[in-house]
């Protein structure tokens, strides 16, 4: 009956196709005008930028384009660019080292994010239905207060003469107060608090999605309990993981407010010496430099955790 | 399908009925196993002996408790009160782990990461045996359920009865003592879950397990099973082999959920020699049952008659006939191997179903529509019940 209407049913089902069509189009170059726009083209200036020349002017780089000078004038501006301000990254070590410190605080700032989130998320996943909405609401409450804010609250909680330190020095767990301000413990505290949503968040939903009949398959098998969690649970909220881990890496790497505000001076972190560059030494050139090899640096990981999605995708279809 | 047929000629199947061996020990009991869930019962009491090779059915409507009472078996649900023993041990505290029963799930609850061959290992690497054992044992089970070619595939890449068999493979995998099956091919068209049936009969000898199916499918417990529980809200009904459940229903919700069935309202008359007299007011006839005549007069009780044991004539029956209706054919179903008439009983509102084997190609004359009818049963055709 169906084959029978089949035939009948698709001119019509064509022609509506060919109006959808330009629609579709429409949908997708909405999105890529905005990333054209809003990414894109800042990337190019800071890209410029970089290969620039520092001097002390308004603005304080050349060359300048200048348009009215004709074809000559495009020349000289594009002879006038080179890649010095590249090179004085990698002859100064500082930068290197900004770099380096950058990945090693995101890496494990990333895994104890994990650490603290999996339990909560499994925590929510497994809680009964009625109170989850609660629970992730009370994730989500943070969002409502401002991250200055929050990180500034940090300081007063762990100063020598903070919150912290008052209650273990009562509670007489120490007897000299911590000093856990201004080092890199602080700035890993700050991260792990600050990004623990845009962790918890990805592992709730894929942990939620579990099938618990599974976990009672994998039992029946003869599988004990903390087994199966490493057989059955954790493989199947591995996509949770990976997006949540990537969420909180990738921002990590550039975090500029947390190093800047907990971290102190000893805290070598790629966004703080981005920052020195640009407002206290008004390097712009080199400051863009930085910026653009911080993008580079990133773009690996970026496009594994793409590749990764795609492939599932794939395989789901 | 002929080895089926070959097998269920064989001497295992023709002589086994343990239930009836008063010396033989039960490999599974239910004993007084009652489950709460809040307020509501689940399951009410129930006290079931299974047997060593038997195949057991669960058989009642949706939401009676069938699954309830087979996960208690598994483990993954503790008795409210009662005792669940398998081959005499107490199985109260064992977790499911630990119990020597495999369970096939309603939903098959396949791992979704693991390929065909994984999901059929997994129970085995949980018992420390070697490599190279666990891969003949998956190679012997992909046979078994006919997906040598599937073995690399992950469950999404399967079509709903291979998945079945995957699932089935899986929990054969162990070697339980005792498999459980949940609605096992609940998902398969009629074709293919009537050909299933053939196979799990077909394994579970050659095996020699123990399997414990659960369905709503009365047909399918009807073929698969040795004997069959039939259950209502949480409460065992009858017990009994298939035959006895459909030629000897012990109450009218047995009778009336088991196949096709006419049930009479009837008063007891008196007895006779080897029966009891009735009247029925709702077909306006009198009616003889045969068995038991202990019945008091005054009682009410339901007399029951299966449509095939009817007899149906336009001409009036013999004169020494019983249990004679008169009445009109209402409409008929004509079913290739069976007809069935649909005859409204003269001086009531009563439809009586009647079903005739169609033993030659063409009848001389055939009962139609609105033809005047005479149906009559013999008085040991029918099932006296309490009303
Ligand atoms: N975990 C549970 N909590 C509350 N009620 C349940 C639970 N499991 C089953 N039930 C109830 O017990 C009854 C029997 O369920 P079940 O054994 O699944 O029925 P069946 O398998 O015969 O369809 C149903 O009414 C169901 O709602
Ligand atoms: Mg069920």
């Amino acid at each position: 009956m169906t084959d029978a209407a089949a035939p009948d049913a698709s001119p019509p089902a064509r022609a509506a196709a060919a109006p959808g069509r330009w629609k579709r189009w429409l949908l997708i170059a909405i999105p890529y005008c905005w990333l054209l726009a809003l990414f894109l083209a800042p990337f190019f200036i800071v890209l410029k930028i970089s290969v620039s020349d520092t001097v002390i002017a308004q603005p304080p780089y050349e060359p300048v384009l200048d348009l009215s000078q004709g074809w000559q004038g495009i020349k000289d501006w594009w002879s006038a660019l080179d890649l010095e301000n590249y090179s004085a990254l990698f002859d100064d070590e500082l930068y290197l080292a900004s770099y380096l410190s950058s990945l090693k605080i995101a890496t494990i700032s990333t895994l104890l994010t994990l650490a603290i989130a999996y339990p909560m998320a499994y925590g929510m996943a497994r809680a009964p239905k009625s109170i989850r909405p609660t629970l992730l609401m009370a994730v989500i409450l943070p969002f409502w207060t401002s991250l200055l804010i929050r990180v500034y609250a940090w300081i007063g909680i762990l100063n020598p003469d903070g919150l912290l330190n008052a209650f273990l020095l009562w509670a007489r767990v120490i007897n000299e107060p911590l000093y856990i301000m201004n080092t890199e413990t602080a700035v890993y505290i700050g991260i792990v608090y600050s990004y623990l949503p845009f962790m918890v968040l990805p592992l709730y939903a894929s942990l939620e999605k579990l099938d618990e009949t599974l976990l009672e398959a994998a039992a029946d098998l003869g599988c004990p309990p903390w087994k199966a969690f490493w057989k059955i649970t954790v493989p199947l909220s591995l996509p949770g993981v990976i997006a949540g881990c990537f969420l909180v890496f990738i921002p990590a790497v550039g975090e500029f407010v947390i190093p800047d505000l907990l971290g102190g001076s000893e805290t070598l972190m790629i966004g703080k010496t981005l920052y020195n560059e640009f407002f206290l030494n008004r390097d712009w050139p080199v400051s863009s430099a930085i910026a653009v090899l911080l993008l580079l640096v990133l773009v690996v990981p970026i496009a594994i955790y793409n590749n990764i999605q795609a492939r599932e995708i794939g395989d789901k279809a | 399908m002929a080895k089926a047929a070959q097998k269920a000629l064989g001497p295992i199947r023709r002589s086994f009925a343990p239930w009836l061996d008063p010396s033989a020990v039960p490999l599974i009991r239910f004993e007084n196993v009652v489950k709460r869930f809040g307020d509501f019962v689940a399951v009410d009491n129930v006290s079931i002996d299974i047997h060593q090779r038997e195949f057991f059915a669960l058989l009642g409507p949706s939401g009676c408790g069938k699954t309830t009472l087979m996960r208690m078996l598994a483990g993954f649900e503790a008795p409210t009160s009662g005792r669940i023993t398998l081959a005499g041990k107490d199985l109260a505290g064992v977790p499911p782990y630990r119990r020597p029963v495999n369970m096939m799930f309603q939903s098959y609850a396949l791992f979704p990461h693991m390929t065909v061959a994984q999901n059929i290992a997994f129970g085995l690497k949980q018992d420390n045996i070697g490599k190279a054992e666990i891969e003949t044992r998956v190679k012997e089970m992909l046979r078994l359920v006919k997906l040598e070619a599937f073995g690399a595939r992950k469950p999404h890449q399967l079509s709903g009865g291979q998945r079945q068999r995957v699932a089935l493979a899986r929990s054969l995998a162990k070697r339980p003592k005792v498999l459980l099956l949940d609605e096992p091919l609940g998902a398969l068209d009629k074709k293919l879950r009537e050909e299933t049936q053939f196979e799990l009969m077909d394994l579970q000898q050659e095996l020699g397990l123990t399997f414990m199916i659960v369905t709503h499918d009365q047909e399918e417990a009807m073929v698969v099973a040795d004997r069959i529980a039939v259950m209502n809200h949480g409460k065992l009904v009858q017990v009994a082999t298939p035959g006895e459940i459909y030629e000897q229903p012990n109450c009218r919700y047995v009778a009336d959920f088991i196949g096709d069935i006419n049930i009479f309202d009837a008063t007891v008359t008196g007895a006779e020699v080897g029966g009891t007299r009735l009247k029925s007011a709702e077909v306006g006839a009198d009616f003889v049952a045969a068995g038991d005549a202990s019945a008091v007069a005054g009682t009410e009780v339901a007399l029951a008659i299966r449509p095939e044991k009817m007899r149906i004539s336009t001409e009036p029956p013999p004169a020494d006939a019983t249990n004679v209706l008169k009445g009109e054919v209402w409409d008929i179903a004509y079913l290739g191997d069976w007809t069935t008439l649909l005859v409204k009983v003269e001086g009531s509102e009563k439809i009586v179903r009647v079903s005739r084997a169609n033993m030659t190609r063409s009848e001389a004359r055939p009962i139609g529509w609105d033809d005047k009818v005479f149906v009559w049963f013999a008085p040991d055709a029918g099932i006296l019940l309490a009303a």
